[in-house]
């Protein structure tokens, strides 16, 4: 099987987010790292391919520093990589961003593309449907299980409250993956020597230019959120926060 | 039809969820903020008693889309069905809640009809005659309003408790019901859902918990878990998690709290080291209290805590055992 990998680089969990001047995006000194659910949806494709054989590829859209996650994946065990390298790629909306992916691989023919189920920093969960519906293909979203059958492939679509659901889907597919879906392997050092001589394919914005237009929509302001509520910030050193906070259990919360 | 706005609701087995009220809530705020006609549609292989239900809410008109390959759920047919309706009404907005189901194929719906979705929405505002929506971004630590830059029809969903679903206004007397038979070619659909299952037997019900202590990320380690058991154990609670704990298997599933978790109500809901992504917030905000422990003081959770400590939990709770164990024995 022939699997196509969208990975996304989005700012570390932890790194502390400042606005930029006219507070419509982030200032962009942070540290950045793999969006989660992106390394699940690259394990799951490696597994595959160690099962089935075939080739793995990974695909990012955005500036220079993203290379790193297209290093990364190389140096776990893909193949090859495409980079759509242009800090404009931040900026464009789901819809856009899956027509400029899809033009990077016109050429190419994979039976499966996997996406993460939603990106960290935008959190549209919309880049991989779009990207099937753009590309013709069927598609299915929040995966936690593939297998390969007969006449396509298995898939455990994960649903609310604990629900599941078994989908049949014939290939070429496109499938939205979820964290947890298996578990991470680390890159070894061998690895990590090899993805330096594996290809990495450069794609300009000029090359998919034509392929987009204008953002469907806008963020007019990005803004910290405000508080829905009145709460009571505890401080002091830990023995009487300690303290205090059983107070309140006490007498307030009234669980003690 | 002119300047219309239509709520898709969403029915599983019959029934509508609650989500779905909420959306039509929005929808009805929406309508009379900018002087708009309100809509509602439900869409399935026989939805008229759940059509009829909608009726009775303040709506103009509610649309009974139908069709037998609408049944079971495919983004293939409802993508088909929806885009055949909504191409011969034109409204102006299309407002559906932000369910699985949803996601699953309103970007595919919007991208078919060459139109955008802003989703995950929690309000909207207008700003002039301009409407923008709010939605999260960067896992809830930023807010971001969000207009749009295409044609008409613009697609929203809204997030799971954004609106008040118990407001939605009733209607004096109920509104028409029309069904609407879309036609769905044989060929259409590609996928085969087989039935709907739940797969954890639920060993512990943490709804009927009065206190819960959950732990995230923030615990660091497996090991490091036994501190919020001991802590658990001391206030008589059950110990619960956010998913990434139990993606680990450090905890079982059923212990998992958030959207594809439990949701769960208590007394006191105590949060260690979690960040509070909105996915976790839908499962524990309806507590009556909650305390959370959090190194950032910036972290999402602490918007909706009661009792907030920023500090590091490894300091914080250690003392905070004692401290109960001393109260419980009456010391
Ligand atoms: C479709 C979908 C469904 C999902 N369903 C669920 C669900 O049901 N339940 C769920 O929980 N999530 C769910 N998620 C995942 C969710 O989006 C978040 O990724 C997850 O809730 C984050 O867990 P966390 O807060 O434990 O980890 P993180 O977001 O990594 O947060 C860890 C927190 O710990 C703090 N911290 C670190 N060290 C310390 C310390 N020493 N002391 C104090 N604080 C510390 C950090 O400041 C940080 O805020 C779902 C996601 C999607 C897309
Ligand atoms: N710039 C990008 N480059 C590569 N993949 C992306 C990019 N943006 C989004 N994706 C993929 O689309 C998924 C969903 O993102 P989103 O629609 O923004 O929530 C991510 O998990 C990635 O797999």
């Amino acid at each position: 099987m022939k699997i196509l990998v969208c990975m996304k680089q989005v700012p570390q969990k932890d790194a502390p987010l400042k606005l930029n001047e006219s507070g419509t995006w982030i200032r962009e000194d942070v540290s950045y790292e793999v969006n989660e659910p992106d390394a699940y949806a690259l394990e799951e494709a490696l597994r595959q391919k160690e099962k089935h054989s075939g080739e793995v590829v990974v695909i990012t859209a955005g500036p220079p520093r993203a290379q790193q996650v297209l290093r990364e994946a190389l140096a776990k065990g893909a193949d090859r990589a495409i980079h759509l390298e242009d800090n404009a790629f931040v900026g464009l909306d789901a819809f856009n961003l899956a027509r400029a992916l899809a033009a990077a691989i016109k050429d190419e023919k994979f039976d499966l593309i996997f996406t993460g189920l939603q990106s960290d920093d935008y959190g549209y969960a919309q880049t991989g449907v779009v990207l099937a519906e753009l590309l013709g293909w069927p598609h299915a979203t929040i995966i936690m299980q593939i297998e390969k059958n007969d006449t396509g492939i298995k898939v455990k679509r994960e649903l609310e409250a604990g629900y599941f659901q078994f989908v049949d889907i014939p290939l070429p597919a496109v499938l939205t993956i979820q964290s947890g879906i298996n578990k991470l392997r680390y890159a070894t050092l061998i690895g990590i020597k090899q993805a330096k001589n594996k290809p990495l394919r450069k794609v300009a914005l000029a090359d998919v230019q034509s392929a987009i237009g204008s953002n469907l929509q806008k963020i007019e302001r990005l803004y910290i959120p405000q508080k829905s509520k009145n709460t009571e910030f505890l401080d002091g050193p830990p023995a009487e926060i300690a303290k205090k906070l059983v107070d309140k259990l006490r007498n307030e919360v009234r669980v003690l | 039809m002119p300047e219309t706005i239509l709520v898709v609701v969403e029915q599983r087995e019959g029934k509508l969820n609650r989500v779905s009220w909420e959306t039509l809530t929005a929808g009805q705020a929406i309508a009379a903020e900018m002087s708009w006609t309100l809509e509602a549609a439900v869409a399935g292989s026989a939805v008229e008693n759940l059509a009829n239900e909608v009726a009775g809410k303040k709506v103009a008109k509610v649309h009974a889309i139908q069709s037998p390959k609408l049944d079971p759920y495919t983004a293939d047919a409802f993508t088909t069905g929806l885009k055949q309706f909504i191409t011969s009404r034109q409204p102006r907005l299309v407002l559906m809640p932000h369910t699985y189901q949803v996601r699953d194929f309103v970007p595919k719906l919007a991208t078919a009809m060459g139109r955008a979705a802003i989703t995950d929405c929690v309000g909207y505002k207008k700003d002039g005659a301009k409407l923008l929506f709010i939605r999260q971004m960067f896992q809830g630590k930023l807010a971001a309003d969000v207009s749009f830059t295409s044609d008409t029809p613009w697609f929203v969903t809204f997030q799971n408790g954004a609106f008040r679903g118990d407001k939605v206004e009733t209607a004096s007397s109920p509104a028409p019901v029309e069904t609407v038979n879309v036609d769905i070619p044989d060929n259409t659909i590609r996928n085969k859902p087989q039935e709907v299952f739940k797969e954890a037997r639920q060993a512990v019900d943490l709804t009927q918990a009065e206190v819960i202590v959950a732990v995230g990320r923030g615990i660091k380690e497996q090991k490091n878990l036994e501190i919020a058991k001991q802590l658990a154990e001391a206030l008589g609670a059950e110990l619960a998690a956010s998913r990434p704990i139990c993606d680990s298997g450090w905890l079982p599933m059923d212990r998992q709290i958030g959207s594809s978790g439990q949701t769960v109500a208590p007394k006191l809901y105590l949060a260690l080291g979690i960040s509070g992504a909105i996915q976790h917030i839908v499962g524990m905000k309806g507590s009556r209290a909650i305390i959370a422990v959090n190194k950032d003081s910036e972290a999402p959770i602490f918007e909706i805590a009661d009792y907030a400590i920023v500090g590091n939990l490894f300091d914080i709770v250690p003392p905070l055992i004692e401290e109960v164990k001393k109260v419980k024995a009456g010391t």
